[in-house]
């Protein structure tokens, strides 16, 4: 009991309780059930893409790419749906979703045959994805005109009192919350990342997992392109640009070793909403919003020293390094 | 995939073929070839004002990259350079703003770049942190200080002097600029290549466990490095901020992943142990004359930049794809 109240989970429930409560106190219209569900409809794109991050993460490595990836994914399908009105919601979903996992393959091929390392990979690839929306759009901009009413209101859509957007943010939390500790690939990523030699011993595919966790990351960066466009309503080469630092962010105050192997899905989900409450309270309480970088910054930074510590005390290190990878 | 007896040669390469095979004769040949297309590509680039111009394309990210270079040999990196070179130059135009001469403006660019690179060498040495989430947390800082303090509004009030740094010249089409980088760049090659302080860069990052018990302070080593990258951030701050004669927050944005890429790009192992600065000369030599011969080409920035992005991931994968076939 004692362990459960010292974690980091509970230590962000508490700040955030804190945190709504200061300003509840000052703006009691804040805590209003309607402006919490506008913040979890606003932080859900963060949410989407923090769940992908934590894997990748988990496995050691880590995706600077989302951002980019989001956007290319964004502008195509904005093109898509510019260019053809006809193609159902549905379609450019799964479309969304693909080709998130093709951009996100490529930097899981890149790590996993090459052995490249996942900083450089992702540097590279965030670069490149976003030049290539330039060379798409040819640096046009598609505006909501173009943009047809079920493209565009598809993730505001009310279900049960709250907008898809938000459902899906829900659904992929609950997903992940599931398939992190019951099915085989979610134990992988632990395994890889807490000892890759160990993995190794056990039968498990360092790459392959993490090529796995890439993919997923990018599919999850794709279908949220898809929704962060229709949400905005509008596409150019610029959206959600830095958005990957506020993505890392979010893991790393959430508990997310960046050492690889630690963290839990919960964590995220608390550090993304934090995030998500700091960003729209800052406004209410009359801070101007370019505030946000910096204190997401000294999140980071203050959140990685508690890692650390958290580290310290870690059990005798066996096997130093596989052979090899066999 | 033939698995034999390994194949031992009985005798070494000759010192030619040694040279041949080198990364930096490699890079050599690249950037002559680069030049010879370019001045076929463009009537307009054999001309020594047009070649002087190119310069101011990568003498900048280059100071950065002679101390990130040790840095990443090290085993380091700092990816909050951009943001530094963004803090430092805010904190220039707010003293200007004051009606601060030239000599406090210089001092204040490069106090606040090494102020940065102390903030992330204690973060990283002090407290032992892992320096690519430290880093990645102070760009989003440093640079979020910087729009704290200017917002959506501009710094411009610099005085006409301070131009000296970013748009003078020394003799003839030397700039200041590009003197200052061939300086930096005999200081740096000399710090590394022949001195004990570059020995023990090597040692650390082959091998830190190693070299601690060799007698290298290596918490201290890398302390002094990060604070050199922040002291070159902010030289390179005095250095734009001098040439545009204005600055905004996004100042130097995504330079970064530029400055990473030239130190990859010159031969140095992103892991840590190899490199040297020639091959970052080099590397710094290529980049220029690439964006520069695709601007006269009229190829926007943006698209120079998935290049750049290429670039970095195709140096690093080439030899690995290489080492594969071969095996």
């Amino acid at each position: 009991m004692s362990a459960a109240l010292r974690s980091r989970e509970a230590l962000l429930v508490a700040v955030i309780a804190l945190l709504l409560a200061v300003i509840a106190s000052r703006f009691p219209g804040f805590v209003a059930p309607s402006n919490l569900s506008a913040v979890l409809y606003d932080t859900a794109p963060l949410i989407l893409l923090a769940l992908g991050q934590t894997a990748v993460i988990l496995t050691r490595c880590i995706d600077l790419s989302v951002a980019a990836n989001l956007a290319l994914t964004g502008m195509l399908c904005a093109m898509l749906n510019a260019a053809a009105p006809g193609v159902p919601v549905v379609a450019i979903l799964v479309l969304a979703a693909g080709m998130g996992a093709v951009l996100g393959a490529i930097n899981g091929i890149l790590v996993w045959k090459l052995t490249i390392p996942p900083i450089v990979v992702t540097l590279g690839t965030m670069t490149v994805y976003r030049g290539l929306i330039f060379v798409v759009s040819d640096g046009a901009w598609v505006n909501a005109h173009e943009m047809s009413a079920a493209f565009t209101g598809f993730p505001r859509q009310a279900v049960l009192g709250l907008p898809v957007l938000s459902w899906i943010a829900l659904a992929a939390a609950a997903l992940a919350l599931v398939a992190i500790v019951r099915t085989p690939l979610g134990r992988a990523l632990y395994a890889v990342g807490g000892n890759p030699s160990a993995a190794v011993y056990a039968g498990i595919d360092v790459g392959r997992t993490q090529f796995l966790a890439f993919v997923l990351s990018g599919t999850l960066a794709g279908l949220t392109g898809y929704l962060w466009v229709a949400r905005y309503a509008v596409a150019y080469v610029d959206i959600a640009a830095g958005f990957e630092l506020e993505v890392v962010a979010a893991c790393v105050i959430g508990g997310i070793s960046i050492a690889g192997g630690a963290g839990t899905v919960v964590g995220t989900l608390l550090g993304a909403l934090f995030l998500g409450i700091v960003k729209n309270a800052l406004p209410v309480v009359g801070v101007s919003p370019f505030w946000q970088l910096a204190i997401s910054g000294a999140a980071i930074v203050v959140a990685v020293a508690f890692n650390a510590r958290a580290q310290r005390r870690r059990g005798r290190i066996i096997l130093r390094r596989a052979e090899a990878g066999s | 995939m033939s698995v034999g007896a390994r194949h031992i040669p009985d005798r070494m390469h000759s010192p030619a073929a040694r040279l041949l095979r080198r990364w930096e004769t490699l890079l050599l040949a690249v950037a002559i070839g680069i030049f010879i297309a370019n001045s076929l590509a463009s009537p307009y680039f054999l001309n020594a004002w047009n070649l002087s111009d190119a310069t101011f394309n990568f003498t900048e990210k280059a100071m950065i990259a002679f101390a990130m270079a040790l840095l990443i040999i090290a085993g380091e990196i700092d990816l909050s350079v951009a943001a530094i070179v963004a803090l430092a130059s805010t904190a220039m135009g707010a003293a200007a703003e004051a009606g601060a001469g030239v000599p406090v403006l210089v001092l204040v660019g490069l106090g606040t770049g090494l102020i940065c690179g102390a903030i992330n060498g204690v973060l990283v040495t002090g407290l032992g942190l892992p320096s690519i989430v430290v880093t990645i947390g102070t760009m989003s800082l440093f640079r979020g200080i910087a729009y704290i303090v200017l917002g959506d509004q501009v710094y411009k009030a610099y005085p006409p002097e301070f131009a000296v740094f970013g748009q003078g010249y020394v003799w003839w089409v030397i700039s200041v600029e590009l003197a200052l980088f061939a300086v930096l760049a005999v200081i740096y090659g000399v710090l590394l290549h022949r001195t004990s302080f570059g020995r023990a860069v090597y040692a650390i990052g082959n091998n830190p466990t190693g070299a601690l018990f060799s007698g290298i302070r290596v918490a201290r080593v890398k302390f002094v490095l990060f604070l050199l990258t922040g002291l070159m951030s902010g030289v390179a701050a005095v250095c734009l901020t001098s040439r545009l004669g204005s600055t905004r927050p996004s100042i130097a944005f995504a330079w970064e992943l530029e400055v990473v890429t030239m130190v990859v790009l010159g031969g140095v192992n992103i892991l840590g142990g190899s490199g040297s600065i020639p091959g970052v000369v080099l590397a710094a030599v290529v980049l220029g004359l690439v964006t520069f011969g695709l601007g006269l080409l009229n190829v926007p920035g943006i698209v120079m930049s998935i290049f750049v992005g290429l670039l970095l991931i195709g140096v690093i994968a080439l030899p690995r794809l290489w080492a594969m076939g071969r095996r």
